[in-house]
């Protein structure tokens, strides 16, 4: 029997994961997965809570929130591109003209 | 069931439809008028603001919910809706000369700043965690891109993808934080999850969405530790969106954040209290501490800036109605002082010159005495000196904590205001007791200069003369409760 606090428990490992490859990992690309995988914890979360509850507003916030995460990562590629044509390098490490 | 759309609730939302059709309008025109005539765009998106500032000057005192509940027009949100129309105008009259100058004199500039200024509507009135997300969110992926505006500069798209790396993360973290709450509670209304906090027992769950939403949220505010990417960002965005994002968008964070806390955490006050001390006290650290050593004066207003942040964060921790207060007008003073401080950099910016650096304002007292004079008086309102305006915010700051309780709070905010002065005056040092290296290049527009008066009688008329800013707000201050649901 898969339970809700299963849901949640597995939620917030990938949430985790997420936040750990933002920290830790050095190219942008990965640390935009990265981002999406804690916006998807997050919808996981909203739909167990959803079901549970036998309340739409989490259905419906997941809708709001996979609409947001798309524009999110249009606009993160597009800076991407942006910072690639101008440095050729696509690690955050290499990004110090400013001090971080 | 039914399936019609109360009159009511458009009219609630007007002022935020006129805004975003004069976005849309701007992108159409953008397309038929030619390059070096786009300054047409910036009269035309001031005469959007100006008439929504009237439907919202008609809406003033009323209190409309809307759409099931999830959006609210009420005094508050208007006070901060008047705040972001004199923002968005003063940033208008400022931008033309820099972006000229620098080559981004695009139509898409305008679009966005409307843009932005329809996510910071939304989410002053926003009552359910739904419209706050969709609001903060409208804001803070406008803002990247604007940050990122000079594309050729490195610095420039550096700072966008700093902003949005960190940015996006924030906002991750306020999203779990609030699915948290939805599971402990049962619903995203603002009101409905205060009263499930005034009757039920908090638990652990709760209170972890709890501090999960103020993490995110302290990220959109910058307040220390969460302000990394504060000084990147000011430093390398063109300077008219770094005076317009240091201003605009802290001021709906905060208005979001004291809504967020009062309304829907009201009965978990002593917990988030305690979150916010420690908070505040880091931040008026970093800000007093940290901005001692720039060089870059843009970096140095940064730091400023995140020492204001944890000012105002005194007033919602007093979380009484005079601390509310204080935040709505120190955040209103806060904005017209540093919009002005910007536009003296703005105005040193000319070919060949960057302007930034706080060594470029050697002398300047000699080689253009009234922008001196502007810049001496932006610094003292900064620093909280008397007789300008700075002082009156901070006064009224610290006497909410005083009033709440926080006599510790209230000196230490005191203590290291007198420290941050320190840097305030050392610009006014450089401008007025060293010569200058060769004659200050400037390039005024009427704009500009419009812009500077404006809010240079501003700060001295709110020392001055207080009570017409002090009874408006105090008319205005969000009341927890009245609106029935």
């Amino acid at each position: 029997m898969i339970e809700l606090s299963n849901y949640v428990i597995l939620s917030a490992i990938i949430f985790f994961i997420g936040v750990l490859g933002v920290v830790t990992r050095r190219s942008i690309i990965v640390i935009l997965l990265s981002i999406e995988l804690m916006l998807n914890a997050v919808n996981i979360n909203f739909v167990a809570f959803s079901h549970y509850l036998q309340s739409i507003t989490g259905q419906v916030f997941v809708f709001f929130t996979l609409t947001v995460a798309a524009a999110e990562v249009a606009v993160g590629l597009a800076l991407i591109v942006a910072i690639y044509r101008n440095r050729k390098t696509v690690n955050v490490e290499e990004l110090d003209i400013m001090k971080w | 069931m039914n399936n019609t759309i109360p009159m009511s609730n458009v009219i609630a939302l007007v002022p935020e439809m006129i805004i975003a059709g004069f976005a849309c309008l701007v992108l159409m025109f953008d397309l038929v008028l030619p390059k070096g005539r786009k300054g047409f765009l910036a009269w035309f998106s001031m005469a959007g603001v100006a008439i929504a500032a009237v439907a919202t000057w008609q809406l003033m005192y009323q209190t409309i919910p809307a759409f099931a509940d999830t959006f609210v027009v009420d005094p508050y949100s208007n006070f901060f809706k008047m705040l972001f129309y004199v923002i968005v105008a003063m940033t208008l009259l400022m931008s033309r000369g820099y972006l000229t100058q620098d080559r981004i004199h695009i139509g898409e500039y305008y679009h966005f700043i409307l843009m932005v200024l329809v996510g910071m509507m939304m989410m002053v009135s926003a009552t359910d965690l739904m419209t706050v997300y969709m609001g903060l969110e409208l804001v803070s992926v406008t803002l990247y891109i604007m940050a990122a505006m000079k594309r050729y500069d490195s610095r420039s798209t550096e700072a966008g993808l700093k902003y949005f790396i960190l940015g996006s993360f924030a906002s991750a973290v306020l999203l779990y934080g609030m699915s948290i709450v939805y599971g402990s509670t049962g619903s995203t209304r603002l009101n409905e999850i205060g009263a499930f906090f005034t009757n039920g027992d908090a638990g652990v769950a709760a209170t972890s969405g709890l501090i999960l939403m103020v993490v995110g949220l302290a990220f959109k505010i910058a307040v220390a530790p969460f302000h990394m990417w504060a000084p990147d960002v000011y430093e390398g965005a063109p300077t008219p969106v770094t005076a317009f994002m240091s201003v605009g968008p802290k001021a709906a964070a905060f208005a979001v954040t004291v809504r967020i806390l009062l309304e829907a955490f009201g009965g978990m006050k002593a917990e988030w209290q305690g979150i916010l001390m420690v908070l505040a006290v880091m931040t008026m650290t970093v800000g007093a501490i940290v901005a001692l050593v720039q060089t870059s004066l843009k970096r140095m207003l940064a730091y400023s800036s995140v020492g204001h942040a944890g000012y105002a964060l005194i007033g919602v921790i007093a979380g009484t109605d005079l601390g509310t207060f204080s935040v709505m007008y120190y955040m209103a003073i806060y904005a017209v002082m540093n919009l002005g401080a910007f536009g003296v950099i703005i105005m040193l910016r000319s070919s060949g010159v960057v302007g930034e650096q706080i060594d470029d304002f050697k002398g300047l007292s000699k080689t253009h005495p009234w922008a001196a004079l502007f810049m001496l008086i932006f610094m003292f309102s900064l620093a909280g000196i008397p007789p300008t305006a700075g002082f009156m915010a901070k006064f009224y700051i610290f006497m909410a904590a005083v009033e709440a309780g926080y006599v510790w709070l209230a000196v230490v905010g005191a203590v290291l205001a007198a420290v941050s002065a320190y840097y305030y005056i050392r610009l006014v040092v450089v401008m007025y007791m060293q010569e200058p290296d060769g004659a200050h290049q400037v390039c005024l527009g009427r704009g500009l200069k419009t812009a500077l008066v404006v809010s240079m009688l501003v700060v001295m008329a709110m020392g001055v003369f207080p009570t017409p800013l002090v009874e408006y707000v105090q008319s205005a201050i969000l009341q927890v409760g009245v609106v029935s649901f």
